[in-house]
């Protein structure tokens, strides 16, 4: 059996084993969360019975096909966020580059700073209220993979366009069209300085990305000359008119049309866009770009450390594809690796996934002003939206992410959402124990273990809930006469968001 | 030798003005049981050395920078910049360090950097940070490796970086903390109630990453509060330009002043990758550099006598190009210069062989040459101020070939 129809074969069967799950057992519970923890930014309250009622392989075919999936509400969320409709010209009219004297005086509203504010609020409204949520975790991914820093010069203005026509069309489409489209939009242009490159005066900046980072990966094979090679190649690849225009532009006059040899290949002297489009030809179908997008992949929705099998396996599909996205998550979310029992809760999740997943978790909406507000989060969490300065993008590792101050961070957002303090976010966790005797105290945080945590806690944790729920200290008295005891959930739902368990996914 | 050339500058310091800074007065008697203090303090974005120590006796200095080079030091006019020894002059948003430099308090170590050609960014303060030009693949910082070489010392705050997360220096096994905001670094509730939760839900179960990093975090938070450090007003009128830069300098003050414990810190600064429209005595580098010098300066005179323990070295991933760009900017280049502050510090001195600006003399026609490699410098601050032991194998793959700078007493 070649290692394709093991996987194929092994897809089947999963699916088979989920699509046939009745009677719905926790067994199944606990295999629909994680695929919901890895495949979405954290369950809403009421989604694993729905992927119960679906069948798991069913509702993953939904977050397959995002445009199949209807986003109406998510949508009027964003329609206050008007520079997001906006195209690259019309946001460089609409909000030029502040003189230094005018500043003061410019309109707040008309800063170019509002074009990323926007943006990042956006970011976190679909994260949150998304209903292509496979979709939009891939946005992330991506993205970061192909990062761009908005604050660097004319970015801001490109980086709006850039999440719009080269990242979200192609998320959950083909490695190459990512490629090809990102090679070639003024954002990543501008960004790795491709667009002053000129033939005897190189820039190799977005040369060695391209190799290093974008598809190659820094161990795969090529060398410094290649470097140089491809920066020749790319010459020429530039922005029309950046401050008014801000389109691609192919500018012959400083084109290297001599010969070069790129990875053993030989492009002929004389031809113009073509040397770069060669290029992205040769990187995408290059072996080493297949295993280091296949270990990306692997390392976002299952470990920190890759399983090297399931690697080689993604690569293979990869190869075979030619970089089908879909196809290589459907084979990642089949393997036996990803149902593991010791790859559930192994990912230490990013703030973004954090900040989102906990308002998820609590059934929270979110309006424009909340979308700044989580954005801010996030960045007070260290993860600052479309800011990752370097080309390497946000990073996917826990080790990244726990530091002293943002731990810290995060149990005071959890502190700060459950007692409904963050403005624009819609949601109290009163309701998650609708229903339950409040002053019943064991009944009130299997209720919230439940709804925050899908029944996923460890003794110590359930412990500590414990002891703050009879601790007269949290115990709330209340003084009017409507009523005895209450628990103090807000207090308790903060707990769990700032547990070591809600960390996880 | 050392001793009396000390002495010499401790003489002279006393000597000095009124504006002496009296850390160097006591310096002489400095107790060697204290812990010594490395402030580290990156320029990210890769800083214009030429601008920020310029050297205005080069005769192409003037010729290839017409729109960006400082006009020559001329004395009594603070307008311009301040002279060093005929040569070179600071930059004249620097003019705070001036009585520190007057003082032999501030040394310059020109034409300093890597022997990597890299102009990326990302790169080369990765290779700056990681100690090892062109190795990607080191685990751990060398401010980290720093900490791990030192004794063995019990205390929370031995490394700390104000910043979001740690930075690549500090990252490995030294047990450094990131905390951006030592006034923040605490649970914001109303009662004590959820912090105690919060605490002991890290104080059991699993010893990984998260329970470990929570367990660090709340004994840090107490200790924190235990010392007080959040309190502590800037001390001798020391004034902190306003904005990140300051406040984490004023913080390190804190954490110093308050003997936490700390060996090594680490602070950022933004905005130095000036490719449009840099300026020359006034502008855009000259409001970054304006910040730099206050920061700094404030800095020192917060800590007052504790200076005799402490050296703020600065760094940055490269310098920029010798000639000006057609945008009246300077490009990503290769040398630039590094200052080194503090107690012990042989200052009132250019450090470094300097390479000329002529075409000829530049690092591929149009770089600034580094003739002083970076490690050397961080190597002998590791290892004649901190103490570090073996300071060279702080920087695997480095074979320390030239000789000491002779940067401290």
């Amino acid at each position: 059996m070649t290692a394709r129809s093991r996987a194929a074969a092994l897809a089947i069967a999963v699916s088979a084993v989920i699509a046939a799950g009745i009677p719905a057992s926790a067994q199944d519970d606990r295999a629909i969360v994680h695929l919901l923890a890895r495949t979405t930014f954290g369950p809403r309250p009421g989604d694993v019975a729905r992927v119960r009622e679906l069948g798991a392989a069913a509702w993953l075919e939904t977050q397959l096909h995002p445009e199949r999936l209807d986003d109406t509400a998510c949508d009027t969320a964003l329609v206050p966020l008007a520079t997001l409709r906006m195209s690259i010209p019309e946001l460089l009219r609409e909000y030029p580059r502040p003189d230094q004297r005018g500043r003061e005086q410019m309109q707040r509203e008309k800063r170019p700073e509002r074009i990323v504010a926007e943006l990042q609020a956006a970011r976190m409204i679909r994260a949150v209220t998304s209903q292509r949520q496979l979709h939009e975790v891939m946005v992330d991914f991506w993205f970061n993979h192909f990062n761009v820093f908005a604050p660097k010069g004319a970015v801001r203005w490109y980086v709006t366009d850039y999440e719009r026509t080269v990242v979200r069309p192609h998320a959950l489409g083909r490695f190459p069209d990512l490629v090809r489209a990102s090679a070639r939009h003024p954002a990543m242009l501008f960004y790795l300085d491709n667009w002053i490159s000129r033939a005897g005066r190189l820039n190799e900046n977005y040369a060695r990305e391209l190799l290093e980072l974008h598809t190659l990966g820094v161990d795969g094979g090529y060398t410094q000359t290649d470097v140089t090679e491809v920066a020749r190649a790319f010459t020429g690849w530039g922005i029309e008119r950046p401050q008014q225009d801000g389109w691609f532009v192919f500018r012959p006059r400083v084109h290297d049309y001599g010969e070069k040899i790129v990875l053993g290949h030989r492009l002929a002297a004389g031809r113009g866009q073509d040397d770069g489009e060669r290029v992205l030809d040769l990187v995408t179908r290059h072996p080493a770009t297949a295993r280091f997008i296949a270990t990306k992949l692997v390392r976002r929705f299952v470990s920190d450390t890759p399983p090297p099998a399931l690697v080689a396996q993604i690569a293979e599909v990869f190869r075979r594809t030619d970089g089908d996205v879909k196809a290589m998550l459907r084979a990642i979310f089949a393997s036996g690796e990803f149902t593991a029992a010791d790859a559930e809760r192994a990912k230490i999740k990013k703030p973004l996934e954090f900040v989102a997943s906990a308002v998820r978790a609590i059934g929270g909406g979110v309006d424009a002003r909340g979308g700044v507000q989580l954005a801010r989060a996030a960045a007070e969490i260290g993860e600052p939206l479309y800011g990752a300065q370097p080309p390497t993008g946000w990073p996917d590792r826990a080790g990244a992410w726990v530091s002293a101050g943002t731990l810290l961070a995060r149990m005071n957002f959890g502190l700060a959402l459950a007692e409904g303090r963050v403005p624009g976010v819609r949601a109290t966790v009163a309701g998650l124990v609708a229903g339950v005797d409040a002053a019943d105290a064991a009944a009130v945080r299997d209720r919230l273990v439940g709804a925050l945590l899908n029944g996923h806690v460890s003794a110590a944790t359930r412990a500590v809930l414990d002891a703050h729920l009879t601790d007269p200290a949290i115990t709330r008295l209340t003084a009017d006469d409507r009523g005895p005891v209450r628990t103090d959930i807000e207090k308790v739902a903060a707990l769990v968001l700032g547990s070591p368990e809600f960390q996880r996914r | 030798m050392h001793r009396r050339l000390f002495l010499k500058s401790g003489a002279c310091a006393l000597v000095g003005s009124v504006g002496t800074p009296r850390f160097l007065v006591r310096t002489a008697g400095a107790a060697t049981a204290r812990r010594k203090v490395l402030v580290a303090v990156f320029q990210r974005g890769a800083v214009d050395g030429l601008s920020m120590v310029a050297p205005h006796g080069d005769p192409e200095y003037a010729a290839v920078r017409p729109g960006i080079a400082l006009k020559p030091p001329r004395r009594g006019d603070s307008d311009l910049a301040v002279d060093l020894d005929g040569f070179f002059a600071l930059h004249p948003a620097l003019e705070p360090l001036g009585h520190l430099w007057s003082a032999r308090a501030l040394a310059v170590v020109h034409a300093c950097g890597s022997p990597d050609v890299t102009r990326s960014h990302f790169d080369a303060q990765d290779y700056m940070e990681s100690g090892t030009p062109g190795v990607k693949s080191t685990p751990d910082g060398w401010l980290s490796r720093a900490v791990e070489t030192l004794p063995a010392r019990r205390s929370t705050f031995r490394a700390i970086a104000v910043t979001r997360t740690l930075p690549r220096s500090l990252q490995g096994g030294g047990g450094a903390l990131a905390i951006q905001s030592i006034d923040r670094f605490d649970v914001r509730a109303a009662s004590p109630a959820p912090a105690s939760g919060f605490e002991s839900l890290y104080a059991q179960g699993a010893r990984d990453l998260l329970h470990g990093t929570g367990r660090e975090t709340f004994e840090a938070v107490r200790a924190l509060k235990q010392s007080g450090a959040g309190r502590l007003a800037p001390a001798n009128g020391a004034d902190y330009p306003r904005g990140r830069f300051g406040d984490s300098l004023r913080q390190v003050a804190q954490l110093i002043r308050a003997d936490v414990g700390l060996e090594i810190a680490f602070v950022e600064s933004e905005g130095w990758d000036t490719h449009v429209g840099q300026g020359a005595e006034q502008g855009q580098l000259a409001s970054r550099l304006r910040e730099l010098g206050g920061g700094l300066a404030a800095f020192a005179r917060d800590l007052g006598d504790r200076m005799s323990d402490v050296a703020v070295l600065t760094m940055s991933e490269f310098g920029r190009t010798v000639a000006e760009n057609g945008n009246r900017g300077t490009d990503h280049g290769h040398a630039t210069a590094m200052l080194v502050l503090g107690g012990g510090v042989r200052g009132g001195k250019v450090y470094g062989r300097w390479p000329g600006l002529a075409r000829e003399q530049r690092f591929e026609s149009r770089d600034l040459a580094v003739t002083t490699d970076f490690r050397a410098l961080f190597a002998e601050v590791a290892g004649r101020h901190l103490g570090v032991a073996q300071p060279a194998s702080l920087f695997p793959g480095w074979r320390d070939t030239a000789p000491a700078l002779g940067l401290f007493v």
